[in-house]
């Protein structure tokens, strides 16, 4: 019996142990089958036309994507120049200058914000940005987008902001610098290189996202001059080609999956190898 | 040479009234205290106003419907009466059925990552995990509509109906038409989205159990699995539990990929194969198409609800997790 039960426990083990490693290796064979499937298809169907250009109109072959391609490239420009500014700074009070109260009161409301469903920034972006204007535009997509960024900002910020060793403020501080000064001069250049990996991948999040632009930037099938116009992008071309009816244009919708999950898959492997080269100061 | 003249500047006795103000503000650690905290105060601002604005935009609906906008069932444009139940239920659904596929696998390699894998393996597959992870939603939704809506169409689906479909109870669940777009086919692909969040929270609650714990387990001649299942993950299991949370506030905000595969119709079905509509789905679809202030305020509304419910559960996943990695889940 004992012996029995003794078989029957090493059995559970190893059968357990060897399905948690199956789950394991299913999560990880998901990604690269995603990989390869979108290199798969969309390999086939990328070429030059695809990024010089302009779509064609409904039912002929052919044509690309230039201007969602610019389009994206507008929109997280924009969104940049309006999250990244309140996310660093937001970040520098919260490490360097923060009380205890509100600084929890602004970490909180930073997670709440990064947990709002995109959709729902969507909406807002169009309350503020498209209904008083009445009309869709690149900028409003740029807002919508530069929301969505201040969080991971604001993070990564602080974190490597309070990884920088306090030798360093006081060494800063004895040599006569005053606090701010020695924030632009020694704290922010140590920890330069994180919060610039903090940017990439803050980057390669906004990037992805369709569903705030639905109704903020909306689509264009031809180029948008300047801010004010509603502006194509590739997350939404994806979208939108997806889910019609063409088969050329599903093999462009993989195309641009295929460029896009490219770029975004890139900047997160860059921001991990730079991390791994070696920030000196990273935390644990 | 200037620098030596700011510097007895700076020593310069402080006096009072606007030059001494003046003065202090030449060291510029107030000017940079007051940039920085206006910039800190305006996510404030922005989350407040974010809230704000989804309620007084919502205020015809809200007005006109009340309460009974939960448990209508109708979603009709023409007639101007809307209901959102079935998308309540569409939402509630597709993320219930991600997650018990999701948790499972979730935590299974959460547990290979932490308890089985050297620590070099462990990283480097939770960083494919993590990549999995930045893979966008429409991307998913690309996928599922190309590879897991067929799928479910010719295998699963038929598969699923022909045997569970003929139990009493639950067969209700699996029942024809299968159209390959649905409930299943959503819930499916949240369960692939979600699946990298509940890991690496999972992940690094577990790596923060004492050692010890474990070894003593060991010591009193249980199995590996035995001090896993036994000792370790009920240690854990606060944070792990505030992992799941975070997954399913992900899942019930899911646009993308649930509007391409769910089938977009506004019914309240038994059938898991029937298709259905969530709330992020009908706003995504609808509100470039709304025509009239109710139905924009309807949609509306129902991103205020979206949005209730996912800021509710954030917030109970982050008090889990910061009780678990503070003294350990085990002392609350």
């Amino acid at each position: 019996m004992n012996r029995f039960l003794l078989i029957w426990r090493k059995s559970v083990n190893i059968v357990m142990l060897t399905l948690t490693g199956l789950a394991a290796l299913l999560v990880v064979s998901i990604l690269f089958f995603i990989l390869g499937y979108l290199v798969w298809n969309g390999g086939t169907a990328i070429n030059w036309d695809f990024f010089t250009k302009l779509p064609k109109p409904v039912g002929e072959t052919g044509g690309g994507m230039a201007n969602a391609i610019v389009g994206s490239a507008k929109l997280l420009f924009l969104a940049s120049l309006f999250g990244l500014p309140v996310g660093f700074l937001g970040g520098v009070y919260l490490a360097e200058f923060g009380g205890k109260a509100f600084s929890f009161l602004i970490r909180y409301t930073t997670d709440l914000l990064n947990g709002v469903p995109s959709i729902v920034i969507g909406i807002f972006a169009y309350s503020v940005a498209v209904l008083p204007v009445k009309h869709f535009s690149t900028l409003a997509g740029g807002v919508a987008l530069g929301i969505m960024m201040i969080p991971i900002a604001v993070r990564t910020t602080e974190e490597f902001l309070r990884a920088v060793p306090n030798s360093l403020r006081e060494g800063a501080m004895a040599l006569g610098a005053s606090k701010s000064r020695t924030i632009a001069t020694v704290i922010i250049p140590a920890a330069f290189q994180g919060i610039l990996t903090g940017v990439m991948l803050d980057l390669a999040r906004v990037a992805g996202e369709t569903a705030p632009l639905l109704f903020t930037a909306f689509s264009n099938r031809f180029w948008s001059p300047g801010w004010g116009q509603p502006t194509a992008s590739l997350p939404v071309m994806i979208f939108t080609y997806a889910i019609a009816p063409y088969d050329d244009w599903h093999r462009q919708a993989w195309a641009a999956g295929l460029v896009l999950l490219a770029l975004i898959l890139l900047a997160n492997i860059g921001a991990r190898l730079i991390l791994a080269r070696g920030t000196s100061f990273r935390s644990t | 040479m200037s620098t030596a003249t700011t510097f007895i500047k700076r020593e310069a006795p402080l006096k009072s009234g606007p030059r001494a103000l003046l003065q202090r503000f030449r060291h510029g650690d107030e000017i940079t205290h007051l940039v920085t905290l206006v910039f800190a105060a305006s996510i404030l601002l922005i989350t407040s106003m974010l809230v704000y604005e989804l309620w007084r935009t919502s205020y015809l609906s809200r007005t006109k419907f009340g309460w009974n906008f939960f448990w209508t069932r109708t979603w009709d444009p023409i007639f101007d009466n809307f209901g959102a139940a079935p998308f309540i239920y569409g939402t509630l659904v597709t993320s219930a059925l991600g997650l018990l596929i999701a948790v499972p696998v979730g935590l299974a390699s959460a547990v290979f990552l932490s308890e089985l894998a050297p620590r070099k393996v462990s990283d480097a597959l939770a960083f494919l995990i993590d990549l999995l992870a930045a893979v966008p939603s429409v991307i998913y939704g690309l996928l599922g509509v190309f590879i897991v809506v067929p799928l479910m169409r010719t295998t699963i689906g038929p598969a699923l109906i022909g045997t569970l479909g003929h139990i009493p109870v639950i067969g209700k669940l699996f029942q024809p038409p299968n159209y390959g777009v649905g409930f299943f086919t959503a819930g499916i692909v949240l369960a692939i989205m979600v699946v990298p969040f509940i890991i690496s929270v999972s992940r690094e609650v577990l790596l923060t159990v004492p050692r010890e714990q474990r070894e003593a387990a060991l010591a009193l001649g249980s199995t590996r699995w035995e001090s896993t299942w036994k000792v370790v993950v009920p240690w854990a299991r606060t944070g792990i539990m505030g992992s799941i949370f975070l997954a399913l506030a992900r899942a019930l905000g899911e646009t993308m990929a649930v509007t391409m595969v769910i089938g977009n119709d506004p019914k309240i079905s038994t059938s898991l194969f029937a298709p259905g509509y969530t709330i992020a789905a009908v706003i995504a679809n609808e509100f470039t198409e709304a025509t009239g202030d109710l139905y924009l305020s309807a949609l509306i509304e129902l991103g205020l609800v979206l949005f209730l419910m996912t800021f509710i559960l954030n917030g109970l996943a982050r008090i889990l997790i910061v009780a678990t990695e503070r003294g350990g889940g085990h002392a609350a």
